[in-house]
């Protein structure tokens, strides 16, 4: 649960300018989708957000306080790929937060710490709809699962801000309306600032609370190079959404899961009692 | 059909498998009848028979000068040079392999060097190392050392690099310092790599242990070679080449089964 704010922000590599005079306020709680053409800066902007990338001139604060240098705890990520660790088994990797929160020097937990933090790990693994399938390999799951598993590790570290970068671009149409259900509910269950890059508009007209298209606002070619994209439509959805914290993931009761829930792998729709329209 | 498209049964896989073997021994065989028909006295292309005997002695009679089995004993020699050499490279590899692909610095501060060191040919080190180190052990692991460690290192250092960057930024986002990335996603991820780069680097490995122990041993498979080469003892240097093959091939093997018990995971992530 962070407020973001962006001062004047411009990017620039050289000569080519590829985000300039970008100012907004993000308040917190909210779920912004980035929005706009292909090399428009979206990912670029993502990658300032993370601590990846530095804006060359502006600067970005969060809850008051300047963006540190890189990535950390505080910001967690998906992206459209790679984001889960191939040598990791599903249980492993959402584990891995918390062992290295925990764990500074060796990075792994042993004994009652980690029986704990497995059945954590299990908890959620069960929210996000992969009970069952903790002791495999993300190379044996399929795309949405991995992506469903990326958002459970992410979640497990407990981040104030969600950056997404294409999460579900890759995924069949069916299996993208289930993670979208999913990434609602954990939305409203956790304290999550999220920020999605997507190109698929309905995908952000459907889940954000507010759209925000960046564009160039020249674009002939000999134009192009000198002249940045900046927030060119910003949009609240209508009516206003607003995230309602309910039970936060991570305080699900122990031990509830493992065999408690009847669940289709892939389906965890199945799962959400009460999923608003 | 196109011979891009015909793919060998499981049958056929075999008999093409043992193909090339076969024509060899069938080659050699001819030659050496052929000589050995002219002169019962050729050394040059033993017959089965006195390989065998020549082997039986070697291997399972207790050397009179020595009391010991020489075959047993050179091969203890050099699989121990052989081993602890390797071992040398290859911790030393996967610590400087995944400092230099994983910190920029590092890969500044060392990276040029390392390259620059693969380059020079280890045999040519290999006086000025019995000059410094003496004839002894030492110098003969040293080569090994010397002449597999600077390109296990840049391939490795090449494989941590090729780990997707967003790993490497996940791992920060889940507040991984730079040790906690090396120890839980650097180091695990680069151990199987790190048997396919020992892989390739076994053969060199033997060219030099091989060619230290010709030119300053006392013991070991090519001290003997290169010993009863003298006596054109080829009864004993063919079982022996054939032995040192075999031993290099079932290392070979067993790396490779390691790193598929082991790492599970790894096949998958090879075959993207």
């Amino acid at each position: 649960m962070s407020a973001i704010r962006f001062d004047d922000v411009w990017k620039e590599y050289g000569d080519h300018i590829v985000l300039e005079r970008i100012t907004m306020e993000v308040e917190p709680r909210a779920f912004i989708a980035l929005v706009g053409p292909s090399g428009c800066g979206k990912t670029t902007l993502l990658r300032m957000l993370l601590g990846e990338e530095q804006p060359t001139r502006g600067q970005i604060l969060v809850d008051g306080k300047p963006l540190p240098g890189e990535p950390d705890a505080d910001r967690g990520v998906v992206f459209q790929r790679y984001s889960v660790f191939p040598h990791l088994t599903v249980l492993q990797n959402v584990m891995l937060g918390r062992e290295l929160r925990d764990a500074r020097f060796t990075g792994r937990l042993f004994g009652a710490a980690r029986r704990a933090a497995a059945d954590d790990a299990m908890s959620l693994l069960a929210e996000v709809g992969l009970a069952g399938q903790e002791s495999k390999y993300p190379s044996a799951l399929s795309g949405g699962m991995q992506q469903r598993l990326a958002l459970a590790q992410a979640i497990m570290r407990g981040p104030k801000i969600l950056l997404l970068d294409e999460p579900f671009g890759a995924l069949d149409p069916g299996i993208r309306a289930d993670i979208h259900v999913l990434m609602k509910r954990l939305w409203n269950e956790t304290h999550l600032t999220v920020v999605m890059v997507t190109h698929d508009l309905s995908e952000a007209f459907g889940l954000a609370t507010r759209v925000i298209a960046l564009e160039r606002s020249r674009n002939r070619p000999e134009e192009r190079e000198r002249y940045g994209a900046t927030v060119s439509r910003d949009l609240e959805i209508f009516p206003r959404r607003s995230a309602e914290p309910r039970a936060i993931v991570q305080s699900a009761p122990a031990g509830t899961t493992r065999s408690g829930k009847e669940h289709q792998p892939g389906r965890p729709g199945a799962l959400v009692l009460k999923e608003q329209p | 059909m196109r011979l891009v498209n015909i793919r060998p049964g499981r049958q056929t896989r075999f008999y093409l498998l043992a193909l090339p073997f076969l024509l060899v021994a069938i080659a050699y065989f001819a030659g050496s009848s052929a000589r050995l028909a002219q002169n019962p006295n050729d050394k040059l292309l033993p017959a089965l028979p006195s390989m065998v005997q020549a082997v039986k002695q070697m291997a399972f009679e207790v050397d009179p000068r020595t009391g010991s089995y020489l075959m047993a004993s050179d091969t203890v020699a050099s699989l121990g040079r052989l081993g602890s050499a390797l071992a040398i490279s290859t911790v030393a590899a996967l610590v400087l392999g995944i400092v230099i692909g994983l910190l920029p610095g590092a890969n500044a501060l060392l990276g040029p060097f390392v390259s620059v060191t693969s380059m020079v040919p280890p045999l040519a080190l290999l006086p000025i190392l019995f000059i410094v180190m003496g004839l002894g052990e030492n110098s003969k692991i040293a080569l090994i050392v010397i002449g597999t460690l600077p390109c296990m290192v840049r391939d490795l250092a090449m494989k941590v690099q090729e780990l997707p960057r967003e790993q490497i930024v996940k791992a920060q986002t889940l507040g991984a310092s730079t040790w906690q990335i090396a120890l839980r996603v650097a180091m695990p991820q680069t151990l199987p790599r790190l048997i396919d780069v020992l892989r390739l680097q076994l053969g060199p490995a033997w060219l030099f242990l091989i060619a230290a122990e010709a030119i300053a041993s006392d013991s070991g498979l090519g001290y003997r070679i290169f010993l009863v080469r003298r006596y054109l003892a080829m009864d004993v240097i063919i079982p022996y080449v054939a032995w040192i093959t075999l031993l290099a091939f079932l290392i070979d093997v067993g790396l490779r089964v390691l790193q598929r018990k082991a790492f599970p995971w790894f096949a998958s992530v090879r075959a993207e």
